[in-house]
């Protein structure tokens, strides 16, 4: 914490305003409290996290004309370019329709956030009016912009402590991380490719081979249309459990005769063609639900 | 030798910090910063609109020599009809693209999809701003600088420039509402983050040389040497690591078109695609520019052509070429190397890069920290260095190799080799054609495909 403290502070000692810092101030200040409130109010997920990283962005350039770059650029190097794009990854992931649920689930969770929001909005300030009034910038750290070995000598001598004790509890939390989601014991082995085909061939799975991709065979490549057998009758296995199968149009197996440009008379091709229009095995019953598991 | 030497001039913990430029002692500014500060707005305008316009040509430029040069690779000419040469093809080509028609997908996220392609545009050609394209030159009567702004932080201002340029990507990616550009977004997202470690890891040793995050002072300090010779690892992680960063071959995995059709753009069209265009190829442009800055000294002529420095003009004419030089190597890795897999290159990232960087800062480290403390006996360095590899060495040749299973052959399956009584069986007879033979209209027949029998003999021949 200190050494954030040393950071905001190590270009404040002015306390001249000009017109462009105020003009930027008054800029991304808005900026700044807008996005927050949006962040809070938006339905989207991911419309929170990129107001959340504009925010985040505003106060960097605040930092930046306050005449402490070093920081406003590692705001935006770690917030808004890391730790914000793990989160957006995050969200991207559960789904563009995941919306915040305005149902509460837990109750009275509502209210213990509130007290709690509160009591911290209450800490945090009192803090920082602390702050404000008494806490003098760290000696040493150079005036002006060129104040970055300043402010790395400090951080490595005088502020060492604090700065390898973050550093440690960010190490123990990475690894934490890894060790929670790599949890593999050897209950939860993952089968090779070489085991998989095995427990294949011996009968573990349904079918050997995977199911058949719709519209193999078939006039179209949709989803919703099932895949042909070269006898043209619907491969079951083919239809979709989730998605309504459209019914086909199978070729008339009359047509197109191959040799007719010879003009021999075309082979006999009555072969049975099942019943091409209609999504249904040949027994009568509905195909779709008929898939083994 | 030189190189310890080297190391020695600076003497950080003892003296004052180490400017590479003298400071003013009233501003606090070094004389670059001062040439900036003094720039009359117009300067600072004009400066703006060259850079954009180097930027854009640049870009045009690129593409075209990418075409070109690929197509030598491959024996064909490439591009060679629009303009003298075929020069003015991506030009043509781009003002296509701005007239075509724009789609927006139905599913796709209307305001987020806008925007992607500015956030993409905008920062890369923000990077630009701290570059150092040439020494100190006069502009109308007023002497400044080939640079728009000297920030203290210029190197962090090009990694903050890429890792919100990402976002352009990532948002483009799932504001479509398209799989393939969702599972391009994602890549990505990783792939970015992942090397920029690799990519910030490798300029450290850069600035611990120099003392500095200036660009510029990067620059003045490469004066009695390049970064390039003194810092040889970093430079290689730097290299692959920026490959990696832009999404170019051989690892443009967010946009491999074998895999996701069109990557994170498949679904972007008209002038929003030309932007994204845009945005990787001045991407290219200024991470080749920041590895001249870095490890090739920036505008600065090498020895024989020493003189030259005392033109601002001069030095930027060298930084040109250095930079070219770098958006050839792209075009030539394009041109030779296929793709890496998705697990290979994220093992590349984080096994190799990241720790071959770590443990040469930590050297770098060591080295700086015995010579700055007054240590002067590089013989006992070097004999220290080689024990240390020597150890390392001998650990590795000592430590027991990793039992690799073999691989298990069923005693049923001949597997992998043929079994040694396979008899080949002798091809099947040939058929014998029976097409023609009968009815009127297998004449024509006959007569095709003896036309067509003579003209492969005629190619034979």
């Amino acid at each position: 914490m200190s050494t954030v403290a040393v950071l905001a502070q190590a270009g404040g000692v002015e306390a001249l305003t000009s017109t462009g810092e105020a003009i930027a101030f008054w800029i991304f200040g808005p900026v700044a409290l807008a996005s927050a409130l949006g962040m809070v109010f938006a339905r989207h997920a991911v419309h929170c996290a990129l107001l959340l990283a504009l925010t985040m962005f505003s106060l960097a350039i605040l930092y930046v004309i306050q005449q402490a770059p070093f920081l406003g650029f590692t705001q935006i190097i770690v917030y808004t370019g890391a730790v914000m794009m793990l989160f957006l990854f995050v969200l991207m992931l559960v789904g563009k329709d995941s919306r915040d649920s305005v149902v509460e689930v837990l109750r009275g969770q509502r209210v213990a956030a509130l007290v709690l929001g509160l009591g911290m909005a209450g800490l945090l300030v009192a803090a920082l009016a602390r702050s404000l009034t008494s806490v003098q910038p760290a000696p040493g750290a150079g005036l002006g912009p060129n104040n970055l070995g300043g402010l790395g000598r400090l951080i490595f001598t005088v502020y060492l402590g604090p700065f390898e004790l973050t550093s440690a509890l960010l190490i123990t939390a990475a690894l934490g991380a890894m060790v929670l989601a790599h949890a593999q014991s050897s209950t939860h082995e993952k089968r090779t490719q070489r085991q998989t085909v095995i427990a294949r061939l011996r009968g573990e799975h349904a079918r050997i081979s995977p199911l058949p991709g719709p519209g193999v065979y078939a006039t179209a490549n949709s989803v919703a249309v099932p895949a042909l057998l070269p006898d043209g009758s619907i491969a079951p296995e083919s239809l979709s459990e989730i998605i309504e199968s459209v019914a086909v149009d199978v070729p008339d197996t009359s047509t197109p005769d191959a040799h007719s440009l010879t003009g021999r008379s075309s082979p006999d091709r009555s072969i049975d063609a099942g019943e091409p229009n209609d999504v249904s095995t040949p027994d009568g019953s509905h195909s779709g639900t008929e898939k083994e598991s | 030798m030189n190189v310890f030497a080297h190391a020695a001039g600076a003497r950080f913990p003892t003296g004052p910090l180490p400017a590479q430029q003298p400071v003013d002692p009233v501003s606090g500014l070094t004389r670059t910063q001062q040439l900036l500060a003094d720039d009359p707005i117009w300067l600072v305008l004009l400066k703006v609109v060259v850079l954009f316009g180097i930027g854009v040509v640049l870009t045009l430029f690129m593409i075209n020599w990418e075409r070109k040069v690929v197509g030598r690779m491959q024996h064909r000419p490439g591009p060679n009809r629009t303009g003298p040469n075929g020069w003015l093809q991506s030009l043509a080509d781009g003002l296509k693209l701005a007239f075509k028609e724009e789609i927006i997908p139905v599913l796709a996220d209307k305001k987020v999809y806008f925007i992607a392609p500015v956030i993409s545009t905008v920062p890369a050609f923000v990077a630009f701003s701290v570059i150092p394209f040439g020494g100190e030159v006069s502009i109308f009567g007023e002497p400044t600088v080939l640079q728009l702004v000297d920030l203290p932080v210029g190197v962090l201002v090009v990694l903050a420039c890429s890792s919100i340029g990402v976002y352009g990507i990532v948002l483009g990616g799932w504001s479509s509402g398209s799989p393939y550009p969702l599972l391009a977004a994602l890549r990505s997202a990783a792939q970015v983050i992942s090397y920029e470690i690799a990519l910030g890891l490798s300029i450290v040793a850069v600035v611990l040389y120099t003392g500095s995050m200036s660009t510029a002072d990067i620059v003045e300090r490469q004066a009695g040497g390049w970064y390039f010779w003194l810092l040889l690892p970093s430079f290689i992680v730097f290299v692959i690591s920026m490959v990696g960063e832009t999404n170019r071959a051989p690892f443009d995995l967010p946009e491999a078109e074998s895999e996701l059709v069109g990557g994170f753009h498949t679904e972007y069209s008209s002038l929003k695609f030309a932007l994204f265009f845009l945005a990787e190829y001045v991407n290219m442009v200024t991470v080749s520019a920041m590895a001249t800055t870095l490890f090739l000294g920036g505008g600065r002529w090498p020895w024989p052509l020493s003189s030259f420095n005392d033109s601002g003009w001069l030095m930027f004419v060298a930084f040109l070429v250095k930079t070219l030089l770098f958006l050839f190597v792209f075009i030539w890795l394009r041109g030779t190397l296929p793709r890496m897999r998705y697990d290979q290159f994220m093992r590349l990232g984080w096994k190799v890069l990241v720790p071959l960087s770590l443990v040469w800062i930590v050297a770098v480290f060591g080295i700086r920290t015995y010579v700055n403390t007054g240590g002067d006996n590089y013989t006992l360095l070097l004999l220290l260095i080689g024990f240390l590899v020597l150890v390392v060495l001998g650990v590795a040749f000592l430590l027991p190799d990793r039992k690799v299973a073999e691989a298990e052959i069923e005693p049923a399956s001949d597997y992998p080799v043929p079994p040694l009584d396979l008899k080949v069986p002798s091809s099947p007879p040939k058929r014998r054609r029976a097409v023609g033979t009968s009815g009127s209209a297998g004449a024509p027949r006959e007569t095709a495909g003896a036309i067509a029998g003579d003209t492969r003999k005629e190619g034979e021949e």
